[in-house]
Formats: structure tokens, sequence, C-alpha cells
């Protein structure tokens, strides 16, 4: 999923400007999952944002705010709120903000910072492990990532960095190279490690991607 | 050849590290060249390191070239991309710089610039094989380069890295790559040396083993929390903190370090930490131990 986390609520007021009343979309996924675009929030929010003067028309929570034709269809059912609203506060990460942006005729406030995309172990707890890049070596680096565990990529081995198994830029974090290793081994494919690893396909990376599959 | 390619593959070379400046004026560091240009095989160019932004190690190389100094130009993966880097390879080329070590680099966040954009486009190991498929005309999109030279191409090799059968098998890799020479981490104690050599015996590469001399507790405490990833030895540190002049100590000990290991290895690598105006002292401390 897409991690967020939301901004500070002074940097939200001010992304407002002079709007006195706002629409609050929320995701009921991603965001919802980290508490930053759940119904909960989108109270709590509402409170917070009475409390400074600035009225709440309405509120919506997708099931997946990145869902445009979805997003368009919940628009055209809050037409009379929005149409109050002086702009729509979206509570999301950035593509559910562009979702409601390309569709609603209002200034748009993101009020979330999209982190990465994470696999969550527990509540609240989010971990990056895939950074989509489009040219996969999980396949020759037994299902570990180092384009994205490792800060650096390496994908030859390790930089040769390393404290007691820990990475030397974040020593919070397992160095990723230590954990291939160690689970080829485990599964006596520690040949495999021999192969070396050719450049990076980064075209494969060009952004913005698109994917119109027929 | 090159007069560090010719020691390292038929003697015994001494190299050593200096540090372009962070600022334009390079008159202190080219006196220090200057001064031992004819005493070392080679002079390390380091490429911003520690992510710490200093002069561009291409244009002192050439600067070290001027003053008569053979450097071996460090290209660290952080800070450009592959067109970039084979860019500067041609440049390399053109100024005529023969000796390339090749690595990583550290990360951004660990600099003085921690908002920087990270590169690592290429890693180390890849890098290695551009630079020897240049040294044979081919750049990485496998079209001929028109005029073409050779470089003599090392790598960096950790000899305190857990496991070191990892570290092993992606020497192995660079090796294959193209790498004929390494510099290692620096030793404090002759044993350690002896261990390593035993573990890397069967790899056919040279090796250049790190010095580093130690001059104070502060330096110490920084290089076991900042540089190193296994402590230096209770021995060298008591030698250091007990000494009534430690700086002296600390030359006299890599002195006596690189008299040890002369047999052993095929060459050292001297990095100071701060203190380059000592080398020709080394140097000399180190000539008076061989010669007695």
């Amino acid at each position: 999923m897409i991690i967020t986390k939301q901004k500070a609520l002074e940097d939200i007021l001010k992304a407002c400007r002079d709007a006195k009343s706002v629409f609050i979309f929320g995701c009921g996924d991603c965001a919802t999952l980290c508490r930053t675009g759940g119904e909960k929030e989108i109270e709590e929010m509402t409170q917070i944002l009475h409390k400074r003067g600035v009225a709440v028309t309405g509120t919506a929570t997708p099931h997946s705010t990145c869902h445009e034709l979805d997003v368009q269809r919940i628009i055209r059912l809050n037409k009379e709120a929005l149409a109050t609203a002086d702009a729509v506060l979206v509570l999301a990460c950035g593509a559910g903000v562009q979702a409601v942006g390309d569709s609603v005729k209002k200034p748009v406030v993101s009020g979330c910072d999209s982190l990465f995309i994470g696999n969550s172990k527990r509540q609240m707890h989010f971990y990056e492990k895939c950074s989509v890049c489009g040219d996969c070596v999980l396949n020759e680096t037994a299902g570990l990532c180092p384009e994205t565990r490792c800060p650096k990529g390496m994908l030859n081995g390790p930089c040769g960095g390393a404290i007691k198994g820990k990475c030397e830029v974040d020593t919070s974090n397992p160095c990723v190279w230590i954990e291939i290793y160690e689970r080829m081994r485990a599964q006596g494919r520690l040949e495999e490690l021999r192969r070396f690893t050719g450049p990076k396909d980064r075209k494969a990376a060009r952004k913005p991607h698109r994917l119109e599959n027929e | 050849m090159g007069k560090y390619k010719d020691k390292l593959e038929k003697g015994f070379a001494i190299t050593v590290e200096i540090a372009p400046p962070k600022g334009a004026d390079a008159t202190l560091p080219l006196e220090v060249a200057k001064k031992i240009r004819d005493r070392v095989a080679g002079v390390n160019v380091t490429d911003n390191q520690r992510a710490m932004m200093h002069m561009s190690a291409l244009a002192f190389s050439h600067l070290l070239l001027d003053v008569g100094a053979e450097p071996i130009l460090q290209m660290c993966c952080r800070d450009r991309n592959r067109i970039a880097m084979q860019s500067d390879m041609l440049g390399a080329w053109a100024l005529g710089i023969e000796n390339l070590c090749i690595m990583t680099g550290d990360y951004p966040t660990l600099g003085d610039n921690p908002q920087a954009k990270p590169v690592f486009d290429l890693d180390a190991s890849q890098l290695i094989r551009v630079a020897d498929q240049f040294s044979k005309g081919v750049a990485l999109n496998g079209k001929p380069i028109k005029s073409f030279k050779e470089f003599y191409v090392g790598a960096v090799f950790n000899p305190f890295y857990d496991p070191l059968d990892l570290e092993i098998m992606k020497a192995e890799k660079k090796i294959d790559a193209g790498a004929r020479f390494f510099q290692t981490q620096p030793f404090f104690d002759v044993a350690s040396v002896d261990s390593f050599l035993a573990a890397v015996k069967h790899l056919n590469v040279k090796f250049l083993v790190g010095v580093t001399p130690l001059k104070s507790e502060k330096m110490i405490d920084f290089l076991n929390h900042n540089v190193l990833t296994t402590p230096i030895p209770e021995e060298a540190a008591r030698r250091i903190i007990t000494a009534s002049n430690p700086e002296a100590e600390g030359l006299k000990m890599a002195a006596e370090f690189v008299n040890a290991v002369r047999d052993k290895v095929n060459g050292v690598h001297i990095m100071t930490v701060g203190q380059m105006e000592s080398l020709p002292l080394l140097l000399d401390m180190i000539d008076e131990g061989h010669k007695a």
C-alpha cells in the first residue's frame, strides 16, 4: 500500500489559503490503514477546522481514491456540498489528491505526504520492500530486493560497510546483502551469488508511467 | 606502463592518499605531493570522500600530473550516472591519467550535503567492468570508442567484513570484471594481515594493505565510530594513549607496520586522516626502518 503521513496542520491551513469552507475527501484504502485519511481522521480534521473557523461542507471516503471513475461518481453525488466549498481537502496519497483535483473544479489541497510503498507487519508499522523500479531482480536475490532495501542499490554484493550485520547508513536496518547471503546459504544456492548482475535498465523507471492493457 | 602499475606488479608499491582541497587553491596538497612524488608509486586522489564536497578528483589529478606525481583517480558511484562516469573516463585519458580506483562511495546522508540526491546508477562492480571494457575500446552501450588507452583498474576491500566469505565473493566478481589491485581498510596489527592473506591467497590480484598513522585518543574514537567496521586493536590504542608524544608514536607504529608487512603484500596504501603534512617524515621513518 501507499504509506502516507498527514502534513502539519499549519501547513494544511496555509495551503487552504483564504478558504472559509472545505469539502474533505479521505480514502477507504491505504490512508485508512495509515490512519491519515480514514473516516476517523476526517472527523478529527472536521473538528479541528471548525475550531479554526473553516466550515466543512461535506466529506467522502471513496473505497480507493485513486480509482478515478469512482471519484467522479462521488463528486457527482456530492455536487451540492462541493458547490458551497471554497476548496477541497484530500487526506490521501498524491495519487488520490490528483484523482480528485483532475475532476473537481475547485482548488485542491493535499493534506498528506506520500512516503513509500510499504508492507505492514503490525498496525501502523510500515516497511519499504519494493520501489517499483520496473526491472525486478528478486529472482536473482532470493526474493530480497537490494534496489530498495540497500540505500545504495548494490546489485553485486554488499558495499562492505555493514557493522555487526547492520547497514552503515541506518544502523537500525539489517544489511540486506547479508540477509540475501544467509538465505541463499540456507537454501543451498550460494553459487548463484557469484553471477554478475549488469547495470539496471533505468528507462523502465521513466516517468510518468502508463500501462493501457486492452 | 605507469610507475604505479610497474611497482605494484613487479615489486612493492607505496601509495599515499591526498584529498583535493575544499577550495580553489590547491597549493598546500600540491606542496606535499612535490615532496613525496619520487618516493611513492602513486598518489590516490579521493572522490568527495565520506560524502563531503571537495574539489573534483579529476581536476586535482591533473594538477598532480603537472607537478610530476602519478595519480590514482578514485571514482565513486554516488554522484554521477553512467553517462557522466564514462565522460570522466574519457577526460581522464585525455589528461594522461592511467590508474583508477573504483568504489561505491559513502551515502550522502553521512556527509556535508545530506539532502543531495544519491545517484548509484552503477555499483562498483559494474563500473569496474565499464573501465575494463573502455580499456578494450568498447563503451557501456557496446559501441566502439574511436581512440582509447588502457586503464589500470583497482577497487577496495574490507578485510574486517563479517561475513568475510561474502566480501570475498564480491571481490571475485570485481576481479572477473577487471580489477587488478585492491586497497584495503587500514590494519593496525600484523597478525590480522596474516589471517587476511590466508583467506584471500587464492585471489589473483595485487593487494595494497591500508595504513593509517594514529595520532590521538580522539582520532581512535573517531575512526572506531565513523570509519572502521572493526575497532582498532587494544594494543595499538594503548600505545597511542600512553605515549608522551602520541603523534610521533603513531608515525613510528605506522613505519614499523609497513616494514613488518613489506615482504608479505604487494604494497601499502597510506591514508593519513588530517595529517597529510606528516607524509615526508613517515616516508623517512619507513626508509630508516627498512635499512636497519
